[in-house]
């Protein structure tokens, strides 16, 4: 009873196979909504301004942005943190969940994986940019060459680069190849002759084969084995970009644990604001529940907690150290030119997480996309502090200088929400939101019970 | 030939399966819409290998990161920075890390992909649209030049064990 009570809450009603497909299937057919359209008028016109900002970028320099000789990271590294933390949720929810045998996420996984991947896309955009010569990215790979020299592989931005483009590339596996039966079922219940040749090549030749659909468990809890430690070494590893140097507020060992739950942290509250829109704009009320929200709530909460500890432990260290410098980074974080910053970041992601503790805020649809915003903010501001405070003040005080980003680079970030936005509203258009056989399988052990 | 038959939920699916292969039916294969559990051990599939070649693809991956970036460390290219060793291993485990599980990832991606002859443009026979929604198909090979007596004989157990519509496939 307790056991059916729960698979329930998962999936609402009654649904035979055949509804589970229909249900799926239909925001993928007729004209979309308004809605629909607004948004993507909407953001494939931001990208259209940021690719122009890109582009002025590339051929003018970075002499655009507000950058300096103090201050060499401005807002394209906080924005680069910022995705690639965004792009975390997906790939925990889809590997870890999937290890820990958490039924919850056959509803949420595909988009969330989706919003992985079109976030870690954006969050490459923006090294690349800071290059200044981005069309000489390829110096930072590891292949023989007429310079004579390797790269240095005792530097985490060489790790970097790696952890990205192997993240990137796993969770791109990982989310087509469990993709691939459901293309099947679309191909199969699409009547155009056009959309069903694309379903078809899309589906890999599908056919939901005993032997295939064998293959296919064991290689999902295989690639669900490696995404696992991979998604934690990404962003530990993007951690070590700051604290392998020996700029105060920085150089902390604390920093990959508290980047990765940082990470996963503003990464729910990104698939939050995603499917609250999602569920209720595709009518999929029945498969994105009550109980779904709640239970990303739930880790919205733990990963919250971690950061908000992370964030004290951090003060703390920095005056039982009596290290006076590491002090002076943590007094001008709160107290120096950016601490509106600084207390936007403590409320946003300390206080306001722990609201959820209340079962009624927590089950509350639109208070959740409220606080999904406020967390993205604050861990938005999470990175622009650590990066710009530590930055501006250094050793030297002759050189402490105040950074204030230019329109470009605003308009870039801009633009890449408005990629981000477009890909996934796209992603929702074509191809199906909820994992169709993974729903049904779900369904189906309930029944079995 | 080929029979084909369907059934519209898993249960008796696996107990059609059960029963056609007492009665010594050779059944081809097998179209679920989603995984049905014990039926690989009904159908006695082997064990997928898969694990296997992505554990060595993985192990290639990860000493080949590690033996190169020691060889351009200290041999190809040693350099001396204030006295630090070249052979400074700790910092090679990211890399060897990540490269390990990339090459892992592909071997296992392409190793399910060329085993189960899926990709862009395969065409694999399609017997039932519905096997991807909500019907359980099954494949029975009736071997050759059979009789149309002894075929509708063969279609009639096959219905007999629980099967909803079934059909001769040339």
């Amino acid at each position: 009873m307790q056991n059916n009570l729960h698979t329930e809450s998962l999936i609402k009603g009654e649904k035979q196979n055949q509804e589970i497909t229909e249900d799926i299937h239909k925001p993928m057919t007729g004209r979309p909504g308004k809605l629909w359209f607004m948004g993507i008028t909407l953001s494939s016109l931001a990208a259209l301004v940021g690719l122009i900002a890109m582009v002025l970028t590339i051929w003018q320099g970075i002499g655009l942005w507000g950058v300096n000789k103090t201050v060499g990271w401005g807002w394209s590294i906080t924005n680069f943190v910022w995705w690639v933390g965004i792009g975390h949720a997906g790939t925990f929810i889809s590997a870890i969940l999937l290890l820990f045998r958490q039924k919850w996420r056959t509803s949420i996984n595909r988009s969330a994986e989706a919003m992985t991947i079109f976030a870690v896309m954006c969050a490459g955009l923006f090294p690349l940019l800071h290059l200044g010569r981005a069309l000489l990215f390829f110096f930072i790979l590891p292949y023989p060459n007429t310079r004579d020299v390797w790269v240095n592989f005792n530097s985490p931005l060489v790790w970097d680069v790696f952890a990205i483009l192997a993240y990137l590339t796993v969770s791109l596996l990982f989310w087509y190849i469990g993709m691939i039966p459901d293309l099947g079922t679309i191909r199969d219940k699409v009547k155009s002759r056009i959309k069903k040749t694309i379903y078809g090549l899309l589906s890999f030749g599908w056919t939901g084969s005993a032997k295939h659909w064998q293959r296919h468990e064991v290689l999902s809890i295989m690639l669900a084995s490696l995404a696992t430690p991979l998604v934690l070494s990404v962003h530990s590893i993007v951690s070590f970009d700051f604290a392998t140097s020996v700029i105060p507020g920085w150089h902390t060992t604390i920093f990959p644990p508290y980047f990765v739950a940082g990470a996963i942290f503003s990464g729910f509250a990104m698939v939050q604001t995603l499917l609250i829109v999602t569920r209720k704009t595709l009518h999929l009320k029945d498969y994105i529940t009550i109980y779904h929200i709640e239970s990303m709530n739930k880790i919205i909460i733990l990963t919250g907690s971690i950061v908000g500890v992370a964030y004290l432990t951090e003060l703390f260290v920095a005056w039982y150290s009596t290290n006076e410098f590491e002090l002076f980074a943590f007094v001008n974080r709160a107290t120096g030119p950016y601490a509106a910053a600084y207390w936007t970041m403590m409320i946003c992601n300390v206080i306001s997480p722990q609201l959820f503790w209340f079962k009624k805020l927590r089950r509350n649809v639109i208070f959740t996309f409220i606080i999904s915003i406020v967390i993205n903010i604050g861990m938005w501001m999470e990175r622009f502090v650590i990066i710009v405070t530590s930055l501006h003040r250094d050793y030297l005080p002759s050189s402490w200088t105040i950074y204030n980003p230019t329109l470009i680079e605003v308009v870039i970030f801009i633009g890449t929400l408005g990629i981000f936005f477009t890909l996934f509203l796209l992603f929702v258009r074509f191809f199906p939101v909820v994992a169709i056989s993974e729903i049904k399988s779900v369904k189906n052990e309930k029944l079995d019970k | 030939m080929e029979i084909y038959g369907y059934y519209t939920d898993s249960e008796s699916l696996l107990e059609g399966v059960k029963k056609l292969q007492e009665e010594g039916f050779k059944i081809k294969d097998v179209y679920t819409p989603y995984p049905v559990h014990h039926l690989d051990k009904a159908l006695g599939l082997k064990r997928s290998l898969l694990p296997k070649a992505g554990m060595i693809a993985g192990i290639i991956g990860a000493t080949g990161a590690f033996l190169f970036q020691t060889w351009v460390f200290t041999v190809d290219y040693p350099v001396e920075i204030g006295g630090k060793p070249n052979f400074a291993y700790p910092s090679f485990i990211p890399l060897t890390f990540e490269l390990g599980v990339f090459f892992a990832a592909l071997a296992l991606v392409f190793g399910f992909l060329f085993r189960s002859k899926l990709g862009l443009g395969a065409r694999n026979k399609i017997y039932d649209e519905r096997n991807t929604d909500d019907r359980f198909g099954i494949v029975v090979d009736a071997g050759k030049q059979k009789s149309k007596k002894e075929i509708n004989a063969m279609m009639e157990q096959i219905k007999e064990k629980g099967a909803m519509g079934v059909e001769v496939i040339d």
